[in-house]
This record gives structure tokens, sequence and C-alpha cells, in this order.
């Protein structure tokens, strides 16, 4: 079954054939590399920029004003921040064109630590691109869910930012994962197909599979685990410690419901809602830094709407605030919550008493 | 608009009578819309102005030359706060300038939620105005990948000496010039040698900016942007040649700033810059094109258009505050639920 990183791929390939894509670009999207996490290889239209990320956030804007269906890479987020007017104004055109103008564009980003990636290598960006209005923010963490969500980003005429977990862009599907529409059943005969050789590559082109449009709609979450004693939203590279930690504490005796919110931005309020009345307690994991973190926006809707029916008062996991992550194993684990530290979060809440 | 006269021969004019004379029509109207607009903004009338009078000369011969529609298959104009006079040309109304200033529901560029001189046309290609600095540089080349791909259309982008420190401005060049992939835009910088309150010759080293396209192998145009005959004649040679090589071009025009940075400078006309319009009139008297008697003609008719434009819009209503929440998404009307 296709990785992360393969599924990203199809879904671009996807979107070339299929839907209007003209430009997959940015530093080292293009041939020979194909993208540093090989995200782009072999697709027609990818193309290298220059090493300037504001050009790339500004390019796309334009293109996408100018008829052109744009997915633009930063090559890693840490690397975005010089951009963020660029951002504001793709998030706030049609708004403040009253309607006018609307502006179509995908950008794609690797996010979060989990490579050992020191200090600027590791950022996430949850809080920082939730506090800019006017785009759409999605966030996989599995294979499937990154093909669906990348063609509702393509389809999306809004700006929609796909962050792209880095620490998940290799691992392999969960079971319950159905393969995208049009995999081959075997990961060798897919590898054959779409990833590029080593060494001299000019000559390879990739033969995609016959893939097929799946969408996932942004703003839908998925209900990973059910439970009935608590629950835990996250996603990305929290997603799946937060998931072995509650079936490793089944043994326990905990149940808890875990629940991948996939989309930032909008959010599927509904789904934490309908998990949270059944559970009467809630906690919120991610890696970004804890102080004004987008989980404490969660927490403090769930304190507004939830307060008379909670056992437990809403609890936050995220990194902590520092001013990076550090180089050496043992300073990333202690920086952004891990499984040992997920575990306790949920064995605690799962023991308060009202 | 008045008939011309027969033309001296010493009046250094090469452009038909006609067009001269539509230029100066132009560039009155675009001015009385701007001292309207200084005018709303002292008579409260609105919260801010800023503008462009005396870049008249410059910018009605650039709105003439553009070829207007939407898409890539024609010109995109990514302009700045100083471009009402290309939109005027390209056919706005003035009184939608008025509408933004007042910042009523009417306003059609941003329906009250922008400054005045924010114009954003998409049915003409201009691309939305918003206030940072040299933002449209680093936006403009986006547009003109999709002109080189859909014809014969170009990009037209413009912004300010000052801003010309700004990496956008860099971005532009180098995105504009990448080998085997050159792009179809004019880049322009409209150099009026100020940056609100700071002159250019403290901040900067580079005496010529066109010079800085030199070093991407672009070619780069200087002008006179304060008179309109050589604003022609030189905008029309840079779109020919960019027409048909699709290559870039920096043209660097120099202007006046008449009326200051904007309203937080006073919006007071100063008279130690040359006026382009004065000049031109100047001249087009002296050549017999028109009279002084018919120059205040159209002088009139426009500040009292202005005048009752004015008083109209000061009717009009203001936004609804349920408005707010129109627009965030595409096509989106109204509040979308509590958060999303």
């Amino acid at each position: 079954m296709a990785t992360m990183i393969q599924a990203i791929r199809m879904a671009l390939a996807y979107g070339e054939q299929h839907l209007g894509v003209t430009d997959v670009y940015g530093e080292d999207v293009g041939p020979p590399l194909g993208g540093v996490f090989t995200g782009s290889m072999g697709l027609k239209t990818a193309w290298n920029s220059p090493l300037d990320e504001r050009g790339i956030i500004g390019f796309a804007i334009g293109l996408a004003m100018g008829g052109q269906k744009p997915v633009a890479e930063i090559q890693f987020v840490d690397y975005i921040y010089n951009t963020i007017d660029l951002l504001k104004i793709a998030g706030n055109t049609t708004w403040a064109t009253a309607g006018d103008w609307c502006v179509p564009m995908v950008v794609m980003t690797p996010v979060g630590s989990g490579i050992r990636g020191s200090i600027y290598h590791s950022h996430s960006f949850d809080a920082m691109m939730t506090h800019i209005p006017g785009w759409k923010i999605v966030m996989p963490s599995t294979p499937l869910d990154a093909y669906g969500l990348m063609l509702a980003a393509i389809k999306d005429p809004n700006p929609v930012m796909f962050m792209k977990p880095k620490a998940l862009l290799r691992v392999r599907p969960p079971a319950e994962d159905q393969l995208i529409p049009g995999e081959p059943n075997d990961e060798k005969v897919l590898k054959d197909m779409i990833d590029a050789p080593l060494g001299d590559r000019s000559a390879w082109k990739p033969r995609w599979p016959k893939l097929e449009d799946y969408t996932v709609e942004i703003g839908k979450g998925r209900i990973r685990r059910a439970g009935s004693q608590l629950t835990v939203v996250s996603y990305g590279r929290t997603l799946p410690l937060c998931l072995q930690a509650a079936n490793e504490l089944a043994g326990e005796g905990i149940e808890a419901e875990v629940i991948d919110l996939r989309s930032l931005w909008p959010y599927d309020w509904d789904m934490i809602t309908a998990s949270v009345r059944k559970t009467h307690k809630v906690l919120f994991v991610n890696e970004d830094t804890e102080v004004t973190n987008f989980g404490e926006h969660l927490v403090r809707r769930a304190i507004e709407d939830f307060f008379y029916e909670l056992e437990a008062a809403p609890k936050l996991l995220a990194g902590a605030h520092l001013p990076g992550i550090g180089l050496a194993d043992s300073l990333e684990m202690a920086s952004v919550p891990q499984l040992a530290s997920i575990a306790a979060a949920i064995r605690e809440l799962a023991a308060e008493v009202p | 608009m008045s008939k011309p006269h027969l033309v001296s021969s010493k009046s250094g004019f090469t452009l038909a009578p006609e067009l001269l004379v539509k230029m100066h029509d132009l560039m009155v109207r675009t001015r009385s819309l701007e001292e309207r607009l200084i005018k709303m903004y002292k008579q409260n009338d609105g919260f801010f102005w800023i503008g462009g009078p005396g870049e008249e000369a410059f910018n009605i011969p650039l709105g003439l030359l553009l070829n207007k529609g939407q898409g890539p298959k024609y010109d995109y104009f990514h302009g700045h706060y100083r471009s009402m006079g290309v939109l005027l040309t390209l056919g706005a109304d003035p009184i939608d300038a008025l509408r933004q200033m007042k910042n009523t529901a009417s306003d059609p560029f941003s329906g009250g939620r922008n400054f005045c001189g924010h114009a954003s046309i998409k049915k003409w290609n201009v691309a939305p105005i918003s206030s940072p600095i040299e933002v449209q540089y680093s936006i403009a080349p986006g547009t003109a990948l999709g002109n080189k791909r859909a014809g014969d259309g170009i990009t037209v982008v413009t912004g300010g000496d000052a801003g010309t420190a700004e990496g956008d401005f860099a971005t532009c060049l180098v995105w504009s010039s990448r080998p085997g992939n050159e792009l179809p835009i004019l880049i322009v910088v409209t150099n009026n040698n100020w940056g609100i309150s700071t002159a250019a010759d403290t901040q900067h080293g580079d005496r010529v900016i066109a010079d800085r396209g030199k070093a991407f192998g672009m070619k780069t145009m200087v002008i006179n942007g304060n008179d309109p005959q050589e604003s022609y004649l030189k905008i029309k040679e840079a779109m020919d040649y960019i027409r048909k090589e699709k290559k870039p071009i920096l043209m660097e025009a120099r202007v006046s700033r008449l009326y200051g940075h904007s309203s937080a400078s006073g919006a007071n006309f100063v008279t130690n810059e040359e006026d382009p319009l004065k000049t031109f009139e100047d001249r087009l008297e002296a050549a017999g094109i028109l009279s002084k008697d018919q120059m205040k003609r159209i002088w009139y008719i426009y500040n009292e258009q202005m005048l009752a434009d004015a008083q109209k819009v000061r009717l009009e209503p203001q936004p609804s505050p349920d408005s707010i929440w129109d627009h965030v998404y595409c096509g989106q009307k109204g509040k979308p639920g509590r958060y999303v």
C-alpha cells in the first residue's frame, strides 16, 4: 500500500490529468529531484523555482488570478514565515474585494518534528496558519486521507494549506484503510511504477496507475477508534501516537475515543461535540508550541459548550514553549508529545473523578 | 470633449491632436477626482485619503494602452494606491472611487472595507490594490505566466521608488527573467523621490532604479513620466517589445507627488514639484490645440460632476454590520455558522 508521500504524488498526478493543475512548483520540486521528500517526482507540470519563498507564494496568487491552478510547495514550513503577509493577502483577497476575485491555489509544506530536523526543520504551523482567515487548512495522518484531502484542496476555489506531517510521509497506512482507488495491490509494483530509480533518472518516466477520484471533504474529521470514557482529538504526527496509546490503555480498562481532525479549518466541531457528549472528558493533542496554541482555542470552545456536561477540565497536551526543537534525540523527544507523554495524559484524564 | 485646433509645428507634439485632447480630458478628470477625494476627507466624508495626483501624465497613457478584458488573453494590471488614473482611463466611473472613500455599501471595489484608491476590477483584469508596499511585484509574475500561455496578453505592475527596497521587487526581477522562462511583463517604478517623508537620496545608493534590471539581462527604460506624450510613446514601445518577445522590461518613470504621501501628511498641494498637467496645458495652448477657455470649461464640467457625485454618495448607506461575514470564502454570503 502507498506511503503518504506516494499518495500525495498520485493525487497531484490525478490533479494534473483530471482537475486542471497547471503548475506544481517550488524549490527542488521539479526534475531531477522531484521534491526533497519525493512528493513531486515524475509529475509533468513540476518545475524548480528560485530559492525565494515570497516569490513562491506571490507567484501562486498570481497564477490563480491568471487562470492557472497552482500547487506550490514551501520546502519546510520553517521557511514560510517571511511569506506571512502574502499568506494574508491570499486569504483576504476575496473578502477585501467583496467577492470580486477568488484565489484557487494550494500550498503544501512539510511540518512538525520526527526526523531529527533540529531548529529549522521541525516547526509546526498550526497556530500561525489558523490565525490567517480565508484559508482552508488540512493535515492528514494516513495516505488515503492525504490523497482525498489533496483532491479536495485542488478542487476548492479558495486557498488551501496542505500540511504534510513529515514524520508520517513514509509510514504505511493503517490496516483499516482501503487502497487508494486505482492503486495496485502490491506495493513493490507501485514502487516500480511511480518511484524514480536511484542514480541517473533523466530518461525515466512514471507509469501512473489508473487513478480515480476520491475526495475527503474539508472540514470532516474521522473517528479512528471508538471509545466511551474520554475523547482524544489530534491530527498529523501525534494522531498515530494517540491511537497507539489508546489501544495500549484498553488493556488497563481505559476506553478512549480517538478523533483525527484532518481539517484544522474548517474543523469538525459536530464530531467533537457528539463524542464529548458521550464521554464527558476531552484531551486535545498536537505538537505546536503550547502558548496560543490552536488546541487552546478548542479547549476554550469545549469549556463554553460543554461546561456543565464535563466530568473533568478539558486538557491540552502540546509542545513545550521553546524557541526551537533541539537536534539531539533526547532534546526532540523532550520537546514535543511522544507515546509515553500522551499515554500518561490519557491515563490521568481517565482517572479524574468529578 | 473639445475639438482640437490646428497644431503649431513648434509644439514638439508628434501624437495626433485628438489623442492629446483625449489624454488631457482624462488627466483633468483624474485630477478633479483626486481633489474631490481630498475635499471629502477634509470634510469628514472619509477616514483617509491616498492617491496619485502628479502621476496623471504617466497613468493615463498607460490606461489607454492596456488591452482591456478578463482572463489571461488580456492584459493584467497590478497597480498601487496612486493608480486611479489608469482605472478611470480603462472606464471606471469616478463615483465608485468616491463610494470607496465614503466606505458605502455601494463601493464596488470592496463593499466599504478598504481605503480609497484600493480598487479591484476583475472584469478588466485589474488586480486588487492592497496597502502593503510592493507585494504586487511578487504576485504579478504569476499572471504574466498565464498571459504567456494564453497568447498576446501581458502583465503590467507598478509601484513606487521607496518600495523597491522591499524584497518583493527583487523577487519580481528574478522571477520575470528566469533563463528560458522569461515573462511578458512590464515592471514599472513610478519614481517620485519620496517614501512618505523620507527622501530617496538619503536611503538609496542606486541613483537609477532601472539599472537594477540590467543585472538580469532585461531591457530597461527611464522616462519622463511627467510628459504624457513621452509616456505614451515609451510605454507603447515597451509593450510592443514585450508582446512580441515575451520578455520583461523594467521601466522607471520619473513623476511628481503633488499632495504629499496621503492625508496623514496633510494632503496639501506642494508648489516645489512640477505639475505635469499644468505643463501639458501650457503646451497645448502654445500649440494651439486647446485654448485656455476650452480647458477651463473641461475643469468646470468635471469639478461640477465630482461635486454632484460626492453629494449623491453622501446619502448612500453604509454597509450592514452583518455584511462582515460575506465573502470570507469564494461565493459565500452570510454567516457560515459559529466559526466556519
